[in-house]
Parts: structure tokens; C-alpha cells; sequence
């Protein structure tokens, strides 16, 4: 699945406002997703999973890098993010199916903070986008 | 995800042995989806689904023989199958979800008839090829 230009110009603008609270975003994100997906949990036994705890919004603002990263090289998402995917196929393993879960919750995240700019074209570009990045980062699973 | 050397080895090797019972498997692979995973008739309205249907026979013909196309430019299946993608995407727009089933009843119908020569190796080889197979056709959709 390739972005086209007109995605990409749309993602690149949200990240230009989502930038903003990338922190913020980042750590309602990982709630949402253990709220919503308790069994996300599994793969955090070692964390303070409380709401505001510390290594909630640490880890909040690393996937959030991880994203700028990956919009920043939008034309080279798997360069970008070459050590990250094998991180994940190597030593995090997180099964694919829950990429999808956490982009949803970003992707709940942005759009509550940005309704007027979360059209239905942004909505679909970001989502692209996000089914771009866990790709690349599920792709030397195997 | 990309095929390794191995992996293409593999499936060359698994299609040269079941390549003479194709049109049998792809009609074996398309009854075993329908009645495992009923949802998939949905696509079939105008079809006569009974065991044996003409129909059915004719459609697994047509799926094995896109398999084959597929293995025979393992280099390059987006190439290969550039005109189904395109179908896909513009008519038929099977939700991609059921491409998994396909491809998981393919390697059930692989199992029983090839026991010996679908080792955990080759088994996982194929699964990629067609998962492979799978995302070039559903890359178009959006």
C-alpha cells in the first residue's frame, strides 16, 4: 500500500498540530488502549499502567517519536524505522493483530483533540499511514 | 515482508508437486471456505454452492491458476498480478480479512493431500507466499 501525495501533504499537516502534545497524545493512546484492550496488558507486566504514571507518558512519548520519525521520512518509513522493526521481530514480538489496535487509538486520540481538522480524508490518510508504519515494524517478523 | 531465497525455493517446490491437482485444490480450498467460514457466500450470491457445482470447479480453476501465475513470478507478484489487483480493488472489493481464510483453507487442503512435503518449514513459506499474494491484492484498495 503506497501514500499517495495528497496523503502524505495531509498526514504531514496533522503531525505539524499533533506534534504539539505528541507527549499527551502518546500516553492517552496506551490508556485508551488498555482500557479498551485489556489484553494489551500482556505485554507490559512490568509497568506502572496507572493513569498519569511516569512510565505511561515515558513510553507514550517514545511511540510518538517513533511516529514523527516515520512522518518525517514519510517516503522511507522502512529506513526510518529499520531498528525498530527489528526490535519487534526480534526481541518485543508483539503480535501484528495489536498495531491495530493501538493505531485506532490514536487515531481516537487525534481526532477527539482535532475534530475540525480530522476530516474524512485526513482520517483516511492517517490511518494509511498508521497501517504503513505497523507494517514496517511487523515485517521481519518472518 | 519479503520472501527469502529459502522461501521461494519452498513454494516452487510445494507447486511443482501439487501443480498437476491444482483446479482439484483451488475447488477443494473454496468449499472448505464456505462451509468453515459461511460469511465468505456472501460473495457467491449468484453461484451454485453445492458440493461438485460446476461453478464452483470453474472458480477454483481460476484461483489455483492465479496461484501458479503467482509462483511463476515470485520475483515480482505484484507484476504478475497487477490486473486482479486491480479487480479487487475496483469491482469485487473482497474485504481483506477473508483472504486470510482463503489462504488458510488453501494450506489445509496442501496438508491432507501432501502431508510429508508440508514440513514446518515449507508450511510457514507458504503461508508468507500467501500473505503475499494476499496484500498485492488488496493494495489497491485505497
Amino acid at each position: 500500500m503506497t501514500l499517495t501525495q495528497a496523503e502524505k501533504a495531509a498526514v504531514i499537516t496533522i503531525w505539524s498540530k499533533v506534534a504539539t502534545q505528541a507527549d499527551a497524545i502518546g500516553a492517552e493512546s496506551l490508556e485508551r488502549l488498555f482500557s479498551s484492550y485489556p489484553q494489551t496488558k500482556t505485554y507490559f507486566p512490568h509497568f506502572d499502567l496507572s493513569q498519569g504514571s511516569v512510565q505511561l507518558r515515558g513510553h507514550g512519548s517514545k511511540v510518538m517519536n517513533a511516529i514523527g520519525e516515520a512522518v518525517k521520512h514519510i517516503d522511507d518509513i522502512r529506513g526510518a524505522l529499520a531498528k525498530l522493526s527489528e526490535l519487534h521481530a526480534y526481541i518485543l514480538r508483539v503480535d501484528p493483530v495489536n498495531f491495530k489496535l493501538l493505531s485506532h487509538c490514536i487515531l481516537c486520540s487525534v481526532a477527539a483533540r482535532y475534530p475540525t481538522e480530522f476530516t474524512p480524508e485526513v482520517h483516511a490518510a492517517w490511518d494509511k499511514f498508521l497501517s504503513s508504519v505497523s507494517s514496517v515494524l511487523t515485517e521481519k517478523y518472518r | 515482508m519479503v520472501l527469502s531465497g529459502t522461501d521461494k525455493t519452498n513454494v516452487k517446490g510445494i507447486f511443482s508437486k501439487i501443480s498437476s491437482h491444482a483446479e482439484e485444490y483451488g475447488a477443494e480450498t473454496l468449499e472448505r471456505m464456505f462451509i468453515t467460514y459461511p460469511q465468505t457466500k456472501t460473495y457467491f450470491p449468484h453461484f451454485d454452492l453445492h458440493h461438485g457445482s460446476a461453478q464452483i470447479k470453474a472458480h477454483g480453476k481460476k484461483v489455483a491458476n492465479a496461484l501458479i501465475e503467482a509462483v511463476n513470478h515470485i520475483d515480482d507478484i505484484s507484476g504478475a498480478l497487477s490486473k486482479l489487483s486491480d479487480l479487487h480493488a475496483q469491482k469485487l472489493r473482497v474485504d481483506p480479512v477473508n483472504f486470510k481464510l482463503l489462504g488458510q483453507c488453501f494450506l489445509v487442503v496442501v496438508a491432507i493431500h501432501h502431508p510429508s512435503a508440508l514440513t514446518p518449514e515449507v508450511h510457514a513459506s507458504l503461508d508468507k507466499f500467501l500473505c503475499a499474494v494476499s496484500a498485492v491484492l488488496t493494495a489497491k484498495y485505497r
